[in-house]
């Protein structure tokens, strides 16, 4: 379970401070497909990072399955990262190791025995779906394949959370479906709690079980994905369900328009 | 012409030899030394910067100053300048011994400078993503900065040690030989240009043949993107 308990975070001091998270409180349980959702620049990749104390909160805490972690450093602080993994928008894989020893990586940090990570690292590129791509260097690979090692990666810890900065929006339409498959079925059969940051309506339906909406540093709406989508009580997200639609009309009408012109011919 | 060639040989073939091995010990003893000092300089002054992992801005500051002011000394002054200091560390200001000191001392920021430009074209998310999985500072240093910037830090030791080689010519003033020092002495001040021209051929041939084999090496060990 991850607890923001009036959490603020603010960069610079004294009349240069700047806050960009105002007062969040939220329960995350555990198991569930958590989304954070807004546009660039509303807080939301900051607060997530909190989770994993890549961003410091100011104020308020982050509790995680009941421990509060806000102050946590060294030792403690490397610990608790392993139980969080990680993926991003640009895959960010070592472009100078093989895709098995970019997966092996947070376990060689953790100094496990080489057979061990070996074997480990080909267990998470077969249920990735990248059995024998074990000595390819990530520039050989697609967008897709790519982030399926950053997946594997992220789960060579064995954690119980994995945070998803924007896990797809460098991926092109199909892909991001695959993707977002491999990661549902990460959250079913490991029970992997997924928190989830997007700026795409489609991808916080397509997997969030909740969905909180962050605009301005604030925790605009909060609820189950369907209900929230169906009934939206914030301006912003009410603005964002119109363009949506707008854009899925025009979609249509372009495949109408192709499909018109094909028959014509 | 084969009696001419034959004869310059059994002239001045040993000399030439031995000039040639002289450069390239001084060359790449001076280049590993000053990597050993240079590396860790250049890795402070990166992981000090602003947005590094060890922001340290007067560390940073000076840093940088003792970098700039030792590459603003030009070589043949510093050859002068330290010989008391070089004296102290070898025992001698003369010979291959005694250019080697002022050779890795001007090298040295050199190469911080060189080391410092490699590392800075790490992707920060590399940095970010080995944060993630816990990894500490020193291993962000190892496994990810150095590592990630390998070919690129080839690339410059190649052209740290081709700096070296044209810099081992000015040593010959402090009498370490090398072909530098040859085509000086040769050339200018007795004018057998014979002997002076095949002391440069050899040494353009050096330095072309380092180059290349950095360049192959470099692209060999690269899987960035293209």
């Amino acid at each position: 379970m991850i607890q923001f308990d009036h959490l603020k975070k603010s960069y610079g001091t004294g009349a240069d401070a700047h806050e960009v998270l105002h007062d969040i409180n939220l329960t995350i349980e555990d198991g569930e497909v958590f989304g954070f959702l807004g546009s660039s620049g509303a807080g939301k990749s900051t607060l997530v990072r909190t989770i994993n104390l890549l961003e410091r909160p100011t104020e308020g805490k982050v509790i995680i399955d009941g421990a509060d972690v806000s102050h946590v450093s060294g030792r403690d602080l490397a610990e608790l990262r392993t139980k969080i993994g990680m993926i991003f928008q640009d895959f960010n894989l070592f472009q100078q190791r093989t895709v098995l020893r970019n997966v092996t990586f947070p376990l060689e940090l953790a100094h496990r025995p080489k057979a061990q990570r070996i074997e480990r690292g080909r267990r998470l590129l077969r249920l990735v779906g990248l059995e024998g791509f074990e000595d390819r260097y990530p520039s050989q690979l697609s967008g897709g394949q790519q982030q399926r090692v950053a997946i594997a990666r992220a789960l060579a810890n064995e954690p119980k959370i994995m945070l998803c900065d924007e896990a797809t929006s460098a991926l092109d339409s199909t892909t991001t479906v695959q993707i977002l498959d491999l990661l549902r079925r990460i959250n079913r059969e490991l029970g992997v709690t997924l928190v989830i940051i997007t700026h795409s309506l489609s991808v916080a339906r397509n997997i969030c079980d909740r969905v909180a909406m962050i605009d301005g540093g604030n925790i605009v709406e909060v609820g189950e994905t369907a209900e929230l989508f169906a009934n939206p009580q914030s301006d912003i997200l009410k603005a964002l369900i119109a363009s949506a639609n707008e854009q899925n009309g025009r979609d249509e009408e372009t495949v109408e328009r192709a499909e018109n012109e094909k028959k014509g011919r | 012409m084969g009696q001419i060639v034959s004869q310059f040989i059994a002239d001045y073939g040993e000399l030439l030899l031995e000039g040639t091995r002289d450069t390239l010990i001084m060359t790449t003893v001076s280049t590993l030394l000053a990597y050993v000092i240079g590396v860790p300089l250049g890795v402070l002054l990166t992981i000090t910067g602003p947005k590094s992992i060890l922001p340290n801005r007067p560390l940073n500051t000076v840093l940088g100053w003792i970098v700039n002011i030792g590459r603003s000394i030009p070589f043949i002054i510093l050859l002068v300048a330290i010989i008391p200091f070089t004296r102290l560390l070898v025992g001698t200001s003369l010979g291959v011994q005694g250019a080697m000191v002022p050779l890795v001392i001007s090298a040295a920021p050199f190469v911080a400078r060189v080391v410092e430009q490699s590392l800075a074209d790490v992707d920060g998310g590399l940095i970010e993503a080995a944060q993630s999985f816990g990894a500490s500072n020193w291993q962000i240093v190892t496994k990810v900065l150095l590592f990630e910037s390998l070919p690129s830090l080839v690339r410059g030791a190649a052209i740290t040690f081709i700096n070296l080689f044209g810099y081992s010519a000015m040593a010959g003033t402090v009498g370490a030989g090398g072909l530098g020092d040859i085509a000086i002495r040769y050339g200018y001040q007795r004018y057998q240009y014979d002997v002076m021209l095949v002391a440069v051929i050899l040494s353009v041939v050096l330095v072309q043949v380092i180059q290349s084999f950095g360049d192959w090496f470099a692209a060999r060990i690269d899987h960035h993107a293209r």
